[in-house]
């Protein structure tokens, strides 16, 4: 399961139409549970509006905040978004996965006038989606 | 000479849990390889059967891609610090 706070919904939701019409990239903060506490929006290296990358040096820059702080936090996973198809991982998507077996795959959909998120497990080219949980407050 | 080569979250289950470990090697294949024989569980995220570096792992030296640099050939020198990174990319294709 993802869990989600209403801020972070917020600041994806915004990242990604900033991002418009290319695609909108970033990385979930939060712990191995799945519990995300902190969305960190990057750039999009391939400035597409099928396609996203991030740059290794910006991963790095995270990861190295991260274990600086020693509060225990880490990258668990990256969300993007289709900006013209549902939100289901793409085989690209599938493919570039295969070393982040333990990644939580957040796709916000922004098809629609209202952008839908999902939120899936990739491992050995398996895809399972998992439940997202809002937590407003 | 040792150096220090920093591992991605995704790497540090198979290292015991170590952010960073000391490796050897006069180039970065070399040291690449230190860090797959300390730490064998790490071979299929590191290296493609080829021998290549895995085309999913991005590895810089002082935050320079060695894939612009001369590649596992990268020489690497005393006191440099070594960062494997896991390439995140995607899309709709």
């Amino acid at each position: 399961m993802l869990r989600l706070r209403r801020q972070q919904w917020i600041e994806m939701v915004a990242h990604g139409l900033d991002c418009l019409p290319e695609e909108a990239c970033g990385l979930l903060v939060g712990r191995p549970d799945g519990s995300v506490e902190a969305f960190r929006p990057c750039t999009n290296t391939d400035r597409s509006a099928r396609t996203y990358a991030i740059d290794g040096r910006e991963i790095l820059r995270v990861e190295r905040d991260l274990d600086a702080s020693g509060n225990g936090l880490e990258v668990v996973g990256v969300m993007h978004t289709h900006t013209h198809t549902d939100a289901y991982p793409s085989p690209t998507d599938v493919e570039r996965a295969a070393l982040l077996a333990s990644w939580h795959f957040l796709i916000v959909s922004l098809r629609h006038p209202e952008p839908v998120a999902r939120s899936y497990r990739i491992s050995d080219g398996e895809v399972a989606e998992e439940r997202i949980e809002l937590v407003v407050r | 000479m040792p150096v220090s080569v920093r591992l991605p979250t995704v790497l540090r289950t198979h290292a015991g849990g170590l952010s960073e470990v000391s490796a050897e090697g006069a180039t970065i294949g070399e040291v690449v390889d230190d860090v797959v024989r300390q730490f064998p569980g790490t071979a299929n995220h590191l290296k493609a059967p080829d021998g290549a570096l895995h085309r999913f792992v991005n590895v810089y030296l002082d935050d320079e891609d060695v894939r612009y640099l001369g590649g596992l050939d990268t020489p690497v020198s005393d006191g440099a610090e070594v960062s494997i990174v896991p390439a995140v990319a995607g899309g709709t294709g």
